[in-house]
């Protein structure tokens, strides 16, 4: 594999790596607060503990002010600068608020033991609300992985000062010494006499605010009874008898149903609409409002009908192709004007160093790659849904988001009423994986409503979740490198156009290295999705680094522990593979492959079989072990689900799933054309958790999908010496 | 133009006012509010929908109104019995078998319709007749042993 040294492509002076463009986390444009500190007046007698966000925590990004402040009683709080806050009745009830949305990743529950743990309550004792403009702190979003690492972390401090009060107010009350009272079972009790006070007697009728910042002290993480160990999903049961209300659930007194008029094409722009036709049906109402034609009926029924009667003319936009869509991506200037991007996300340095030249030269084998990306579709099994409802000029929207304060932005936005009347509640929803961080379903929904004059609901069909939510990033992704005979890398060249810059960092020693992310223009909506583009970048780079172990004639395994530098990962990867048996012969046109990955703080290792059917060209993954490790375990078992899950979820990306367009339309918007993993793709899975108590836990959620597709590409490499650069890598099957 | 029309719905009869070429989803849904049934995809390719149509697992989405006259219906909300889950339910319970949860509903009624057919299934005839149902966040595995260990619990009571 000697390749030619100089690439003109690759030469030209590359940007520093730029903050991940695709986690949407635009703040609202207006910031008050006022609502909230009355929803606070409104909370009866208790203990009020307000978690004050410190400039110096990475929790304080989103948050206005600089002044830093201490714990202490009663102290006005403003507002904006509280990320969560507790409350504990008189009646001893203990409500919890976070503006946190649960998508399923079980947060609801992960955040309930964090608060039980620190009360010494049972999980039971706990209501959370949560994601609910109204009544909950601001916060930016549910995603990042940020909700173990920052919101479990303030509820426990949360919950760790409101105990720590009550045994103060119990010890002046008992006149007795701090060191013989105990927090239990809801009550402190004196050691000595057995004497209890519950927590909702100890206020005695008083309004106590106390506020908490990060310096509190919580339970050491080796003490914990209840974190860190599996607790049942919170509401479980509400799950299996179908009686918990997702968005699309929700019904309200004289609600209707509404419609929107789609485009034929991306791009697309209306040029002529006739809805008589529509607007003679009895009960239907048609709204236009420039670009925005939708209807409203009684029933859902009456409504597509109404919908499907109305003739427009459209203007069609640029004829966009996948057929060119990697050409266009290195490219740009290619398909159509830059699409809209995130700030925020993926920092550090970009670790160049040295000359690739050089490295090239010193190198007794070079190797040469481009691998392909394609969009994917999130696909979360609840569509896009929203109820809305506007009352004596005040508009309340129930949908399914993780970013609840972003939505109410932009219906704030969209309608130019104050934060104080626009109310945002997010019954916990059916999945989003980064995809639902925007609010098209309830800008729709309110603009219907409001014409109808009474609440609507909006349920977006599959084909228009398919076609009109975002898409991960399609990118293109180049790589160069040399390595020695003795198993050393002397260069790491490494360009990735436009899926990303989270994850292109290189966790190999290698002396000579370019690394670089380039912005391209996206012919399709994109936004953020599960790991981002960790997924792609850790594809290229293992799968790569594979080749130049063989290239040489090392074991893979041991090709990357010679190289890496951090002890964690070195860690999952060992973990892996000794769980999975690494280094046993596969029966023939099995395969084996190993990957290992680093991302948001957490640390995977996949170790995956394949089998390859040469006659159908088949290609099925039999077994997955991973192993990872994101610092203290919160709840085991969930977290092992989340791996499982991300593992499954993974195999779609890396196996079958790409969306494909042609002439400006999505050619697969429907599960029939779009192939997402299903029971039969489920290999065994085996999960090994490496709980590190001594390490904040960083969140789960994204981490475990990034090593499964290169570990199964180098599998299918071991089966078939054909190595696979394109994810999807076999959409139509394997020929051999 | 709506007929009125008589459903057996739970082991009740119930009667509605509804097109007949209305899907059967939809009616549950926004007529008679048994949410509980999901919409996912509208073209029988997900299995969140999924009811039992004298026994038998069906596509709700996909099924008209007027096919399920006189025959017996059963959804997700009627499993439970006197305020006891379904052994399955339970089993969904025990081995954290869902995570979002939206596709529940439709994996424990086809679940509940495999073991009415089949009340010891293997690992393969699980994964052959949950096929159709999709769970985007991924925990098959989980919920293949959730139908094996409800198995094992029939059995068990049964005996
Ligand atoms: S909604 Fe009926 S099968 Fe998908
Ligand atoms: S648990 Fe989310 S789709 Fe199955």
């Amino acid at each position: 594999m000697n390749l030619p040294t100089e690439s003109p492509d690759l030469a030209e002076p590359t940007p520093e790596i730029e903050f991940e463009r695709y986690e949407l986390r635009e703040e609202p444009a207006y910031h008050f607060a006022l609502d909230r500190r009355d929803f606070l007046k409104g909370l009866g007698g208790g203990l009020l503990v307000l978690y004050l966000l410190d400039r110096e925590s990475p929790d304080a990004e989103a948050q206005e002010s600089g002044r830093r402040r201490r714990g202490g009683f009663n102290r006005a709080p403003v507002p904006q600068d509280v990320g969560a806050w507790l409350h504990i009745g008189e009646d001893g009830k203990i409500s919890v608020f976070t503006g946190k949305a649960e998508v399923g990743q079980n947060i609801r529950t992960s955040l309930t033991q964090a608060v039980a743990e620190e009360l010494r309550v049972p999980m039971s004792a706990v209501t959370m609300v949560m994601a609910d403009t109204r009544l909950t702190p601001f916060d930016m979003g549910t995603f990042g992985s940020r909700t173990t690492p920052d919101m479990s972390r303030r509820l426990h401090r949360a919950a760790a000062a409101a105990r720590e009060t009550l045994i103060d107010i119990a010890a002046e009350t008992w006149k007795a010494d701090r060191k013989d009272l105990a927090a239990k079972d809801g009550a402190v009790v004196q050691t000595t006499t057995g004497d209890r006070l519950a927590y909702g007697k100890l206020t005695g009728g008083r309004k106590l605010t106390r506020t908490v910042t990060d310096d509190t002290p919580v339970t050491p993480a080796e003490r914990w009874t209840i974190s860190g160990h599996d607790a049942a999903k919170v509401d479980g049961r509400s799950f299996v008898t179908g009686a918990h209300p997702y968005s699309c659930d929700i019904r309200r007194p004289g609600m209707w149903y509404g419609k929107v008029l789609r485009p034929p094409t991306y791009h697309a722009s209306l040029v002529s609409v006739d809805s008589s036709a529509a607007q003679a049906m009895p009960d239907v109402k048609v709204v236009r409002d420039g670009d925005f034609v939708g209807v409203v009926a009684p029933s859902e029924q009456l409504a597509a009908r109404a919908l499907a009667a109305i003739r427009a003319e459209w203007k069609p936009g640029p004829a966009i192709s996948d057929r060119d869509l990697f050409r266009d991506l290195k490219n740009p200037g290619g398909q159509r004007p830059p699409a809209r991007g995130g700030r925020g996300g993926f920092g550090g340095p970009n670790g160049n160093a040295g000359s690739i030249a050089d490295g090239l030269a010193a190198a007794d084998v070079h190797s040469e790659g481009t691998y392909t990306i394609a969009y994917i579709a999130h696909a979360p099994l609840e569509p896009r849904a929203a109820v809305a409802e506007w009352a004596n000029g005040e508009l309340t929207v129930w949908t399914g988001t993780q970013r609840p304060f972003g939505v109410r932005g932009e219906l704030m936005d969209a309608f130019k009423v104050p934060e104080a009347r626009v109310r945002v509640i997010v019954p916990d929803t059916g999945s989003g994986y980064g995809g639902k961080h925007t609010g098209e379903a309830a800008v729709e929904a309110a603009r219907l409503a409001r014409e109808a004059s009474r609440p609507v609901k909006l349920v977006w069909t599959r084909e228009e979740e398919f076609t009109w939510a975002y898409f991960r990033p399609a990118g293109v992704i180049e790589i160069r490198a040399g390595v020695k005979k003795d198993g050393s890398i002397t260069a790491w060249e490494f360009h990735n156009h436009n899926s990303g810059g989270s994850g292109v960092q290189c966790p190999y020693r290698a002396a000579n290295q370019a690394v670089a992310f380039h912005p391209s223009q996206s012919p399709l909506r994109q936004g953020s999705y599960r790991a981002l583009a960790s997924t792609a970048n850790h594809f290229a780079r293992e799968s790569h680094i594979d080749d130049l172990a063989r290239a040489i004639g090392m074991d893979p395994l041991e090709f990357r522990l010679k190289n890496l530098k951090d002890e964690r990962m070195r860690d999952v990867l060992t973990a892996a593979a000794r769980a999975f048996g690494w280094g046993r012969k596969p029966e023939s046109d099995h395969g084996i492959g190993i990957a290992v990955g680093t991302e948001k703080g957490g640390f995977v290792a996949t170790c995956a079989e394949v089998a390859v059917d040469r006659s159908s060209g088949r290609v099925h993954v039999v077994r997955a072990v991973s192993a990872f490790d994101c610092g203290a375990v919160v709840n085991p078992d969930h977290l092992k689900n989340q791996v499982e899950g991300a593992l499954v979820m993974g195999l779609g990306g890396a196996l079958y799933e790409a969306i494909a367009f042609d002439n400006g339309k999505i050619q697969n918007p429907k599960f029939s054309k779009y192939r997402v993993p299903r029971f039969r793709d489920v290999p065994e899975i085996e999960v090994v958790l490496i709980d590190r108590k001594d390490v904040a836990p960083a969140g789960a959620g994204e981490t475990p999908i990034v090593a499964i597709a290169p570990a199964v590409g180098n599998a299918i490499r071991n089966a078939t010496g054909v190595r696979l650069r394109s994810m999807p890598m076999v959409p139509r099957g394997l020929k051999v | 133009m709506p007929d009125t029309q008589e459903l057996r719905i739970n082991g009740k009869t119930v009667r509605v006012e509804a097109d007949r070429d209305r899907t059967l989803l939809g009616v549950l849904r926004d007529d008679l509010g048994l949410t509980g049934s999901k919409y996912g995809c509208g073209e029988g390719r997900c299995g969140a929908c999924t009811v039992m149509i004298d026994g038998a697992p069906a596509r709700s989405c996909i099924t008209k109104l007027g096919a399920v006259a006189s025959r017996e219906v059963t959804t997700i909300e009627g499993l439970e019995r006197d305020g006891k889950l379904h052994p399955l339910q339970q089993a969904f319970l025990d081995a954290g078998a869902m995570q979002c949860a939206y596709c529940t509903s439709g994996m424990i009624v086809a679940g509940a319709a495999l073991l009415r057919q089949n009340p010891s299934p293997s690992r393969q005839d699980i994964v052959e007749y949950m096929d159709g149902n999709i769970c985007r966040c991924g925990t098959y595995h989980r919920i293949i042993a959730a139908i094996q260990s409800a198995a094992r619990a029939v059995k068990e009571a049964s005996r």
